[in-house]
C-alpha cells in the first residue's frame, strides 16, 4: 500500500501547483498516514465497523491520484431543485464552483488555508491521509453580524473521469459573531465505488448559528467517511442533522467542544438501512464550560443484512457544572439478518449536571400494527405508517421550516 | 454552605484493619512451575489437577496484562509476590473446630463471625478463607442430610473428583484473559457447593475471604454448582488489613445452573481500600462467570462494593438453556481515592432469554466510577428481552462518574432497553430531610438508601442490614 500512496503522492505533487513549504507539510502527513495505515477494530473508535476490512472487501485496491489542474464539467442536473441557494461544488475532490450569487459579497471572505495545521489532537490516521491528498483547501468566512439569506449547498459529485478510488476533501468555516449559516451537504448517486473521505472544520464565534444538513439519500456504491469538528464560543449553537441512507458504508463523525458558556449543541440523525448497507455514527460533545447543553437523538429503520451503530459520547469537564446533556438512540429491526449496536457513554467529572441516555431496539410493535390493521389498513401499510411516524419524529426537530420541507419530500415521509 | 468546596473528612478507621499474628507457611516468592508444583504438591491434588493447572501456566506466558480499563495502576511485578500462604496449623487439617488454632477463631470473632456452630442462631452456614487456605466449614452435617456438599475446594478435589473434573472451567477455561488464566494457574482454595437435582438449600450458604499475610496475592477459586431443579443462595463476604503496598486479589468463580435452578449470588464486598491518600488497598481483580446452561434456570448476582483500592470485575451471565434469566444487581461506592471499573455482561444465546441489569454508582472525594457493561443478544436468541438502568450520583466535582454500555441486538424479536442518568443529591431533597430534623450526613444516608433500594432489597436480609449500615460509613466525611 505504501508504495502506491508515495507513487501516487508524487503524481500529485507534479501536476500540482502547490509550493514547496505546502509539499513539505503534505509529506509529513503522508508519511504519518503509511506509519498509522487505516482504522482497524482494535481501535476502541472503530469496533463495531471495521473500515480497513471494509475497504479490503469493496475496493481491493485503493488508488489515489487525482489530477487536481484539469477541470471538470458541472452538470447541472444534480443541482436541488425548488429552493434557492448558493453553491460550492465538488467533482472529484476539486472545486468547481464557489457560488454565493445571493448573497453580499462583502460579507463573505474566501481564504486558502493549504497550509493551516489540524488545531486538534487526534490519532485518527484518516486525518493523515485527508491532508496528505486534498487540493488547496479553503476557509469560508462569514463576518460578523451577517445572516446568509438564502442556504448553502455543497454538491459532491463524482464524474467517469476519475482516476483514483480515494476521493479526499476539506472545507473549513468560520462564523464571525452574530452571523448564521444553513448548510447542506447533498451527496448525489454516484454508483462507482470510491472511497470518499471529507473532513469539515467549523469554528462558531459568540451568538453565531451554524445548521448542517447531511444527505445521502440515493442508492449508491461508495464508502463514505466523514468528521465535523466544530468549535463554539458563548452563545453560539449548532445544529447537524444526519441522513444516513445512501451509501454501502457511511460513517459520520461529530466532534464537538462547546468552549463558551450558554452554547449548544443538537444532533439528530436517521439510519434507514436497506440491503447490505452498514452505516454509522460517531458523536463526541465535550461540554468544557458552565452552563452548556447538548441534545442528540439517533433512530434507526434497518432492513435485510443491515448494520448501525451509534457511538455516542457525552463528556463533562469537572468545571462544566450545570450542564445538560440528552442522548437517545431507538432502532427498529425490520429482518432477522439485521443489527444494531450501540455505546452510549457518559463520561462526567461534574457534580451538579443532568446527564442522561437511553437506547431501545426492537421489533416492530406487533399491537400497533393489529391496532392498525383493525381500523382497515392492509399489513404493508400500517408498517409503513409506524415507521413514518417513528422516522418522522427527527425529521421535526430540524428548525429551518424550508428545509424540514425539503427533506421530508426527499425521504419521502409524509407530515 | 457549600459541601462541595470543604475538603473530604477523614474516614472513619477501617474497623477490619488488624493483623492476626500467626505463623505462616509460604511457597518461594515468584511465579514459575516449581511454584505450582509447590502448591499442588502442598495440596496433595491428584495429577490432573496439576496438569490443569500447568496448562494455564503455558498459556499465561503467551498473555499480556490488559489495559482498557479506566483505573490505571502501577505494573504489578508477579515474580515479587508470594502465591500461597497458609496458616502452619493448618497444614495437617483440623477435623473438628475444637482443634483450630485459637487465634483463627480469634480473628473471626473479631469480624464477627463465629465459626462454632452453637453461636449461629440465625443458620447460615460459613466457609471461612483465611489467605490461601479454608479454615473451617460450618453445618456440614445438617447439609450433608440433603446431599449438598459445601466444602473447600481442596477438599472437593480430593473426595468428589468427578464432579471437579467435569465442571471446573467449564464456565471460565484456561484459555480465557490474564487474570483469569493467574488464577488457574496458582488458585489455593475457595468454595464448592453442589445441590443436588431437586434440593432446595435449606440456608444461605457463605464465604468469608481474609488476606491477612503480606506480599501476598490472594487466588480462590470458586465453583457453585446447581442440579436440576435445585436452588441456592450464596454470600460472599471480604476484609483485608491495612497496609501501604497493594495486594492482588484475583479471584475467579463458577457458577452453573442445570435445567429449572436458581443460583442467587450476594457479595458484600470490603477489602481495606487503601487510606484517604489512596495509599495501599487491595486489587480486586475477579472474574465472575455464571452460566446457565439448563432450560428455565435463573443466575443472579448482586453486589455491594464498597471497598478495595481499585475494583474491576464484571459477574456475568451466559444465557444458554431457553426461558433462562439472568439478573444483575450492583452498588458501587468510591470514596476518597478508590477506583471501580464494574459492570456485567449478559450474553443471550438461548430463546426466550430473559435479563435484567440494575446498577447504583455513588462516587465521593477523588474517586473514579465507571460502569461498563455488555448485553449482546445472538441471532438465534429469538424474542429475548434485556432491560438495564444504571444510575451514578456524584459527590463534589473531583470525582468522576461514568458510564459505558455496549449494546449489540442481531435479533429482530428481542429487545433491549438502556437507561443512565447521572445526578446528584438535589439541594430541594437534602433541605427537606434536614428541616425535618436530620443532621447534613443523615440526609445524605437516608437520600443514598433510597437511591440504593432497588439492590439492597435483593439481599438476604442478614446482609442486608449490614450492607446498608456499611453504605452509610462508606459515605462518612463526603458531605461537609
Amino acid at each position: 500500500m505504501s508504495e502506491q500512496l508515495q507513487s501516487d503522492f508524487d503524481k500529485l505533487v507534479k501536476t500540482s501547483k502547490f509550493s514547496n513549504e505546502e509539499i513539505q507539510f503534505k509529506k509529513n502527513f503522508l508519511n504519518n498516514f503509511i506509519k498509522k495505515g487505516f482504522p482497524n477494530r482494535k481501535q476502541e473508535d472503530w469496533k463495531f465497523l471495521d473500515i480497513s476490512q471494509i475497504i479490503k472487501k469493496n475496493i481491493s485496491n485503493l488508488s489515489y491520484f487525482n489530477d487536481y489542474s484539469q477541470s471538470n464539467k458541472i452538470d447541472p442536473s444534480i443541482f436541488v431543485d425548488g429552493l434557492e441557494h448558493n453553491k460550492i461544488i465538488f467533482i472529484n475532490g476539486r472545486i468547481e464552483k464557489i457560488d454565493f450569487n445571493f448573497e453580499d459579497q462583502n460579507k463573505i471572505e474566501i481564504i486558502d488555508e493549504t497550509k493551516k495545521d489540524i488545531s486538534f489532537d487526534y490519532e485518527n490516521s484518516l486525518i493523515d491521509l485527508n491532508s496528505a491528498f486534498t487540493d488547496k483547501v479553503f476557509k469560508i468566512l462569514i463576518k460578523k453580524n451577517y445572516s446568509l439569506k438564502k442556504p448553502l449547498i455543497v454538491y459532491h459529485s463524482i464524474n467517469d473521469e476519475i482516476k483514483s478510488t480515494n476521493i479526499n476533501l476539506r472545507l473549513d468555516f468560520e462564523l464571525g459573531e452574530n452571523s448564521c449559516l444553513k448548510l447542506i451537504d447533498y451527496f448525489s448517486n454516484n454508483t462507482a465505488k470510491n472511497f470518499i473521505n471529507i473532513f469539515y472544520n467549523f469554528n462558531l464565534e459568540k451568538n453565531s448559528i451554524l445548521k448542517n444538513y447531511k444527505i445521502d439519500k440515493f442508492i449508491n456504491n461508495n464508502l463514505k467517511y466523514s468528521l465535523n469538528n466544530i468549535e463554539q464560543d458563548n452563545n453560539s449553537v449548532s445544529e447537524t442533522f444526519i441522513l444516513s441512507a445512501g451509501s454501502d458504508y457511511f460513517k459520520n463523525e461529530i466532534n464537538c467542544n462547546l468552549n463558551g458558556e450558554y452554547s449548544s449543541a443538537f444532533i439528530n440523525g436517521i439510519f434507514s438501512l436497506k440491503e447490505n448497507q452498514q452505516h454509522e455514527i460517531r458523536t463526541t460533545i465535550n461540554h468544557l464550560v458552565e452552563n452548556t447543553k447538548s441534545y442528540q437523538l439517533v433512530k434507526s429503520v434497518l432492513g435485510k443484512n443491515t448494520k448501525s451503530a451509534y457511538q455516542g459520547r457525552i463528556f463533562v469537564n469537572s468545571k462544566a457544572q450545570k450542564t445538560d446533556g440528552y442522548q437517545l438512540s431507538k432502532a427498529i429491526l425490520l429482518d432477522e439478518t439485521s443489527e444494531f449496536n450501540a455505546k452510549p457513554e457518559l463520561e462526567i467529572y461534574a457534580d451538579d449536571v443532568k446527564c442522561s441516555h437511553g437506547s431501545a431496539s426492537g421489533s416492530l410493535d406487533e399491537n400497533s400494527i393489529f391496532y392498525l390493521m383493525s381500523r382497515g389498513l392492509n399489513y404493508q401499510q400500517s408498517k409503513e405508517l409506524l415507521i413514518n411516524g417513528f422516522l418522522m419524529d427527527v425529521v421535526e426537530k430540524i428548525t429551518d421550516v424550508e428545509i424540514k420541507n425539503l427533506i421530508t419530500n426527499i425521504i419521502g415521509l409524509k407530515q | 454552605m457549600d459541601t462541595r468546596e470543604k475538603d473530604i473528612e477523614k474516614l472513619k478507621d477501617y474497623k477490619y484493619g488488624f493483623t492476626t499474628d500467626i505463623e505462616n507457611i509460604k511457597a518461594p516468592k515468584g511465579l514459575n512451575e516449581d511454584v505450582i508444583k509447590f502448591i499442588s504438591n502442598i495440596k496433595k491434588e491428584p495429577n490432573w489437577m496439576l496438569e490443569f493447572r500447568l496448562k494455564a501456566y503455558e498459556r499465561l506466558k503467551l498473555l499480556k496484562e490488559p489495559n482498557w480499563q479506566k483505573p490505571k495502576y502501577p505494573k504489578i511485578d508477579y515474580q515479587d509476590l508470594y502465591y500461597y500462604s497458609a496458616p502452619k496449623s493448618m497444614k495437617d487439617k483440623p477435623k473438628s473446630l475444637d482443634e483450630l488454632d485459637p487465634k483463627l477463631l480469634e480473628t473471626y470473632k473479631k469480624l464477627g463471625i463465629p465459626l462454632q456452630e452453637q453461636a449461629r442462631l440465625n443458620g447460615i452456614a460459613v466457609d471461612a478463607v483465611f489467605d490461601s487456605v479454608s479454615v473451617a466449614t460450618t453445618f456440614k452435617g445438617e447439609l450433608t442430610k440433603h446431599g449438598i456438599i459445601f466444602c473447600s475446594m481442596s477438599e472437593a478435589i480430593q473426595k468428589h473428583p468427578d464432579l471437579v473434573k467435569k465442571y471446573l472451567g467449564t464456565v471460565i477455561p484456561v484459555t480465557d484473559h490474564f487474570f483469569a488464566t493467574l488464577n488457574s494457574a496458582v488458585f489455593t482454595d475457595g468454595s464448592f457447593v453442589y445441590i443436588p437435582e431437586g434440593v432446595k438449600c435449606p440456608m444461605e450458604l457463605s464465604t468469608y475471604f481474609r488476606i491477612n499475610a503480606s506480599e501476598t496475592g490472594q487466588f480462590e477459586r470458586t465453583l457453585i454448582i446447581a442440579d436440576k431443579g435445585s436452588y441456592v443462595s450464596y454470600l460472599e463476604g471480604c476484609t483485608a488489613p491495612m497496609r501501604d503496598e497493594n495486594q492482588l486479589h484475583a479471584a475467579n468463580v463458577e457458577l452453573i445452573a442445570l435445567d429449572d435452578a436458581e443460583i442467587k449470588y450476594s457479595t458484600v464486598q470490603n477489602w481495606y481500600p487503601g487510606d484517604e491518600n489512596g495509599k495501599g488497598g487491595i486489587y480486586n481483580f475477579v472474574t465472575k462467570r455464571g452460566l446457565c446452561k439448563g432450560n428455565n434456570s435463573k443466575i443472579s448476582w448482586t453486589q455491594v462494593e464498597t471497598g478495595s483500592a481499585i475494583t474491576w470485575k464484571y459477574p456475568s451471565c451466559i444465557l444458554k438453556g431457553d426461558n433462562s434469566i439472568g439478573e444483575f444487581y450492583s452498588i458501587a461506592i468510591t470514596n476518597n481515592h478508590q477506583k471501580a471499573d464494574t459492570g456485567t455482561k449478559m450474553i443471550h444465546l438461548g430463546k426466550n432469554t430473559k435479563s435484567k441489569i440494575i446498577s447504583k454508582g455513588i462516587s465521593a472525594g477523588f474517586s473514579d466510577m465507571t460502569y461498563r457493561g455488555l448485553v449482546d443478544i445472538n441471532s438465534k436468541a429469538k424474542n429475548s428481552s434485556n432491560y438495564t438502568q444504571c444510575d451514578s450520583l456524584l459527590m463534589g466535582n473531583k470525582c468522576g462518574a461514568h458510564t459505558v454500555p455496549y449494546i449489540k441486538n442481531k435479533n429482530f424479536d428481542s429487545n433491549i432497553a438502556h437507561e443512565a442518568t447521572t445526578s446528584k443529591i438535589s439541594e430541594a431533597q437534602l433541605h427537606y430531610c434536614q428541616q425535618r430534623g436530620l443532621n447534613p450526613e443523615e440526609a445524605v444516608g437516608l437520600i443514598v438508601n433510597g437511591f440504593c433500594k432497588e439492590v439492597l432489597q435483593q439481599l438476604p436480609m442478614e446482609f442486608a442490614v449490614e450492607a446498608q449500615k456499611l453504605v452509610g460509613i462508606s459515605l462518612e466525611g463526603s458531605v461537609g
